[in-house]
């Protein structure tokens, strides 16, 4: 994960400046990493809450099992969240 | 990124990508405020709306999905604005 912060060496020329995409493109791979890691942790809060009792010495079939379902539900979850508040968004800026 | 703020050297097409390099900037900031709410919802309602997880999302969790974003909003503003209200009236 090092890497998307610091390989510099393909966008500087001899002046030692970036060029704007290269810069772009750094800031959008940030933003993106930082965003499944945020949705991995929270992900992995609600499904252990979801899917595991009384931790064991192993995860057992049907938490596992369980775990995968969650993961799938929380996803969709988001993306349906996504929408509804892109929705609500859309339609405060209409009344402005 | 600091030296995008020391102009007294750059020509006018340096200035100009700059400007336009942190507008840039800034859009991908606001989406990444869209997506951190969007966290947050989906934290406090995934509470709310999801019990046991299924197969497939059923239609009666995605419309409290929707339900939940929509009053978690309204209560934000209801509580910005009763709040300004009492802080006006020299409350706290």
């Amino acid at each position: 994960m090092d890497s998307f912060g610091s390989d510099f060496s393909s966008g500087a020329a001899g002046s030692g400046k970036m060029d704007s995409g290269t810069i772009m493109e750094q800031v959008k791979v940030q933003i993106a990493v930082a965003n499944a890691q945020e949705l991995l942790q929270r992900m992995t809060d609600k499904c252990f809450k979801k899917c595991v009792g009384k931790p064991g010495g192993s995860l057992d079939n049907s938490e596992q099992k369980c775990i995968a379902m969650c993961m799938d539900r929380y996803m969709d979850a988001w993306n349906t969240v996504s929408r509804a508040y892109n929705s609500r968004l859309q339609r405060e800026r209409a009344r402005i | 990124m600091s030296d995008f703020n020391d102009f007294s050297s750059a020509s006018v097409s340096e200035k100009a990508e700059a400007s336009e390099l942190q507008r840039m900037i800034a859009v991908e900031q606001q989406k990444a405020q869209f997506q951190a709410q969007v966290h947050n919802f989906t934290d406090v309602c995934w509470e709310k709306c999801v019990d046991k997880p299924s197969s497939k999302l059923d239609s009666r969790t995605e419309g409290c999905l929707v339900s939940c974003v929509e009053r978690f909003i309204d209560t934000t503003l209801t509580i910005t604005n009763r709040f300004t209200q009492m802080v006006q009236k020299g409350a706290h």
